[in-house]
């Protein structure tokens, strides 16, 4: 009996290493990844990197047009993704009824989330290229994009929606407020947090996708900048710049490091270095309003 | 008073009401569109991708599809035999997920069951960082680094090759795993944990007897997940696997998936309607068929656990 208990102790204590070597094999990983990249990279960083436009001489090639590329790109997606995804998240929490309907839309979204980004892609080509000839431009990414995370957006303004207790509503309505009312004076403020989470998350996301802008034919040589949107002549403002061909920093690194030469795996690693610290930043970001947010509202 | 009330409150029939009314109507419809408009998007790209994939089938018989040898459509002599990207497809997903699934349990068990919340709130959010890093950041880290580490073991690897691919893969999708079964774990009931270690059985056999029975439909639709994620990642493997189609089961050698040729060709210069067009689409069609059915294992497994826990 003694015996056995002592081995089921031992047991015990063997899994509590095995399951802390296999976080610590993760968060090696992630880290290994991190220095490697920084490593390599670091020496490249430097103020005429990200004022340099692409060039053959690796020395020389910076990311100027990738990283104003990728924020007109995130700009048009944010613009789609975020009314539209807060919208849909407060219908399907506040308005919908249940029925089939309903229920169709949910499992769409589900659907939605589970497809592969690249097919995004191949729905863009077909669709925003070629059907409604907006071409290889900013406004064809930032809406592909938009698409690809505005399940992220719905799903977590519905989780937000989802955690303010009922009693707020009933309050709401029994001092005569409308359901509208309701959802933009208290629901809406009192989920901003979650939302706002969400939103960050899907919006680093797009900046760090790639395979679909490869699909719909972004360039990996662009060295010039996207149309001005405000100009010193009438009309003064200017949405040629949605329609200007653009590359953004994923696709810039991709084509440095499908390249032989080593010298364009440095500049690889700097615009990798780049692009993992926007994200990471962002996420952060996202982690620190969940956790503000959290204190601030208690039910 | 009452000549007071009948001021401040609106009769029903009141203009005030009537407007507001026909604002709340107006909102909703436009709050229905924009849910509805989802549906759309799914529509389109199911619709999309069979429209330009149709004539390819017009050119290239369904026998040579489904039995040619190779995958050259580009060639002199094109071949379409779509196996042999199907295979680089399940051969890369099958090393990501031989990596994904033990590690992703054995974090979900250990953050649900043997962390006090604390540490949980902190290693959690760290451990989804492995999901938010870039792909194409991963493929770079393939590439670079696990592929020449790997060489150190195995000199005649190839500098392409699945394994290193489908490594960094499964790394990267331990997240989706883990989060997803951590959750699934801790939604069982506090009274089950209890009784089991009420008669004396030890945190382990708790976890692995009672824990993991209970929740096994959460975990087995993380497993799903972690699938579909696999079969559709594409830069990794784009960077770093290689650009030879092939039906074989080596890891050590180049190969091809379906993501991967559609990305190769986008590359280059495509016309619409060239054949090169036509079989980007095909190669979506099949990914998607295949993550459709996934898809759908795991909802119908997820919506068999919500009425088993009601």
């Amino acid at each position: 009996m003694k015996q056995q208990v002592e081995k089921l102790k031992r047991q015990d204590s063997v899994f509590w290493i095995v399951g802390l070597l296999t976080l610590a094999f993760a968060l090696i990983t992630l880290l290994s990844l991190i220095v490697d990249m920084a490593m390599t990279g670091w020496p490249r960083i430097s103020s005429e990197f990200f004022m340099n436009f692409p060039s053959r001489f690796p020395e020389k090639a910076g990311i100027l047009s990738a990283w104003v590329g990728s924020l007109c790109v995130v700009f048009v997606t944010a613009f789609l993704a975020i009314p539209l995804g807060i919208a849909s998240g407060v219908y399907l929490e506040e308005y919908s009824k249940k029925n089939i309907w309903t229920k169709i839309i949910e499992v769409n979204i589900l659907n939605l989330a589970g497809i592969p980004s690249i097919t995004y892609g191949l729905m863009a080509l077909g669709f925003f290229v070629y059907h409604l000839k907006l071409g290889q431009s900013i406004i064809t990414a930032g809406m592909t994009l938009g698409l690809l995370v505005l399940p992220i957006i719905i799903v977590t303004t519905r989780e937000a929606i989802r955690t303010i207790p009922a009693h707020i509503r009933e309050a709401s309505y029994s001092l005569g407020a409308t359901k509208w009312q309701t959802t933009w004076n208290h629901i809406l403020p009192y989920s901003s947090g979650g939302i706002l989470t969400g939103v960050v998350i899907a919006l680093s996301r797009a900046i760090g996708e790639t395979a679909p802008l490869i699909t719909v034919g972004a360039l990996t040589f662009i060295a010039f900048l996207p149309t001005a949107p405000v100009m010193a002549t009438p009309p003064y403002v200017s949405a040629q710049w949605l329609l200007d061909p653009y590359t953004v920093m994923p696709i810039q690194m991709f084509n440095w490091v499908s390249r032989p030469q080593e010298e364009f795996h440095v500049n690889a690693a700097a615009a990798g270095l780049v692009l993992l610290s926007m994200t990471l930043i962002l996420n952060a970001t996202a982690i620190f309003i969940r956790y503000r947010f959290r204190k601030k509202y208690k039910w | 008073m009452d000549s007071k009330l009948a001021t401040t409150f609106s009769k029903p029939q009141s203009i005030k009401r009537r407007v507001r009314e026909l604002k709340e109507l107006v909102i909703r419809i436009i709050l229905f569109i924009c849910a509805a408009s989802s549906v759309l998007i799914t529509f389109g790209v199911v619709w999309t991708l069979l429209k330009e994939a149709f004539p390819f089938f017009m050119e290239v018989s369904v026998k040579n599809f489904l039995t040619d040898k190779e995958w050259t459509p580009l060639f002199e002599n094109p071949q379409y035999g779509i196996f042999n990207l199907i295979c680089g497809t399940f051969l890369t997903t099958a090393i990501a997920l031989s990596v994904a699934i033990p590690l992703g349990t054995i974090t979900a068990v250990f953050l649900s069951e043997y962390m006090s919340n604390r540490y949980r709130e902190i290693l959690k959010p760290i451990l989804e960082l492995l999901a938010a890093v870039p792909t194409v950041v991963y493929g770079y880290f393939a590439l670079l680094f696990v592929t020449p580490l790997l060489q150190k073991i195995y000199p005649d690897l190839s500098s392409f090759n699945a394994l290193s691919a489908g490594l960094v893969m499964g790394v990267m999708i331990i997240p989706y795993v883990s989060s997803l079964s951590e959750d699934a774990m801790r939604a069982v009931p506090v009274h089950l944990r209890e009784g089991s270690l009420a008669l004396g059985a030890s945190n382990l056999q708790t976890s692995f007897k009672v824990i993991i029975p209970s929740a096994f439909s959460g975990i087995a639709s993380a497993y799903v997940l972690g699938i579909s994620r696999a079969l559709g990642e594409t830069m990794v493997v784009a960077i770093a696997a290689g650009l030879q189609p092939k039906i074989s089961l080596n890891p050590l050698e180049s190969t091809q998936t379906l993501t991967a040729y559609i990305v190769q060709v986008s590359q280059g210069d495509l016309p619409h309607g060239s054949i090169g067009y036509k079989t980007i689409y095909v190669a979506g069609v099949v990914l998607l068929f295949f993550t459709l059915i996934f898809n759908l294992i795991g909802l119908r497994i997820r919506s068999k656990m919500e009425i088993k826990f009601k």
